[in-house]
């Protein structure tokens, strides 16, 4: 079934095929030299107008404004470039002031604290010398005291030991003696202190 | 064959003994140029640094012929750019006007195949020549080959050169003339087989339609390649 309409289809366009070209004489009408000159010289009209057009006016406009077009994108990715470095450069810049502040307070708090504990060992070295020295001084008041009320102690003795023995006796004693014998007991006694 | 009959438009024009009328060719010549000149204007008056379609499409061709020479030709053909440029934009805009119906296809014609790649020829082998002084005659004794079959190779490379405008010229015309006439064919087939079986050469004729379009913009790729790669031998002269 197929292969017959295959068959007849080829037959009548076999058919088609001979009546289509035989209403047409005279071969192909590219050989017919009759309008040859004519297409030749139209071509070069034509032609040499669409290259001279082109050649002097649109194509120099095109390559323009290509050029101007990488140039401008050449430019733009420099500029980008060139901001994208300062920016590193403002950044690196910041950092830089943030550390260097950080150390400036270091270095502040350290001297102020420094400045504070000298003044502090400062002020302490001089109330502790303030304090020796007075309490030296009561010392030697003291001992000076002590010495004196010694003194004093057996000066009283001798005195009281001659009214005693004057009022005992009725008789008065040599009063250096009596200052002897009181400076040796004192003495006496003080030594059994010590031991 | 009716879509390749050339007639005249408007009053016969004599120049001297020579018939130069205005015709259905000249007339799609005309169209062609003016489209091109009015898209690649538009879209390079404006000056946007973000290409609008028109500008992207102007710009896009641009480089796509750039890159196209530079890889074929090197760097020393750029002078010759904008020649290549009109030339491939020429052919395309010519292949790419008769893809419309009734329209009438410039470059399924011989002559005119055959006058842009003569013009090719000559300005190749002028510029070879001008470039190489006789030494571009170098181009016909290629290196390395062995004294014996020295003789029939430099006849084959010359009939091989000689032949070029030929054959540059028989490809674009025959590919046109070619696919135009095969849609032809088809079109007849769904007018003779109707409504009943016509549907399957109307299928075709729609395939055939994206084929075409696609062999217009190749032949005119391959137009402006070909002339790049003979530009380059004359300018290179590496064989």
């Amino acid at each position: 079934m197929l292969k017959k309409i295959v068959f007849l289809l080829f037959v009548t366009s076999f058919a088609c095929f001979n009546t289509v070209f035989a209403a047409e004489s005279g071969g192909m009408p590219q050989l017919n030299p009759e309008f040859w000159i004519s297409q030749i010289f139209w071509l070069i009209i034509t032609f040499g107008i669409l290259f001279i057009v082109l050649t002097k006016v649109i194509l120099p406009k095109i390559s323009d404004n290509l050029e101007t077009r990488k140039s401008q994108i050449l430019e733009n990715i420099e500029t980008a470039d060139k901001q994208k470095e300062e920016s590193q450069k403002k950044i690196d810049e910041y950092e830089k002031i943030i550390l260097d502040s950080k150390l400036k307070a270091k270095s502040y708090f350290n001297e102020a604290r420094e400045k504070i504990l000298d003044d502090i060992n400062k002020k302490r070295a001089a109330l502790e010398k303030d304090l020796d020295e007075e309490i030296s001084e009561v010392e030697k008041e003291l001992s000076d005291l002590k010495q004196k009320s010694g003194e004093k102690i057996n000066k009283i003795a001798a005195e009281t030991s001659a009214e005693l023995i004057k009022e005992l006796i009725g008789e008065e004693v040599n009063s250096s003696s009596i200052a002897a014998i009181v400076e040796d007991q004192s003495k006496i006694n003080r030594e059994r202190k010590d031991v | 064959m009716y879509q390749f009959n050339v007639y005249r438009i408007g009053p016969e024009i004599k120049l001297g003994a020579v018939d130069i009328s205005f015709t259905n060719a000249s007339l799609f010549m005309v169209i062609s140029s003016l489209a091109i000149l009015i898209i690649f204007n538009l879209g390079a008056k404006k000056k946007t640094l973000i290409p609008d379609k028109l500008q992207l499409l102007s710009e896009l061709s641009y480089s796509f012929v750039a890159k196209m020479i530079s890889d074929t030709a090197g760097s020393k053909a750029k002078p010759y750019f904008s020649f290549i440029f009109s030339l491939f934009m020429f052919v395309l805009f010519c292949n790419m006007f008769g893809m419309i119906p009734y329209a009438f296809t410039v470059t399924s014609h011989i002559i005119v195949t055959f006058v842009l790649a003569a013009f090719i020829f000559i300005g190749v082998t002028i510029i070879g020549f001008m470039k190489h002084g006789l030494g571009y005659l170098k181009l016909f004794v290629p290196s390395g080959v062995p004294m014996v079959l020295l003789p029939l190779i430099v006849v084959i490379e010359i009939i091989s050169y000689l032949s070029r405008p030929i054959s540059l010229s028989v490809r674009l015309f025959a590919n046109m003339m070619a696919g135009h006439t095969m849609m032809k064919v088809f079109g007849g087939f769904v007018i003779s087989l109707g409504i009943v079986g016509g549907w399957l050469p109307l299928s075709f004729s729609v395939a055939l339609t994206g084929l075409e379009i696609l062999v217009a913009f190749l032949q005119a790729y391959v137009f402006a390649i070909l002339t790049c790669i003979y530009l380059n031998d004359a300018l290179n002269l590496h064989h």
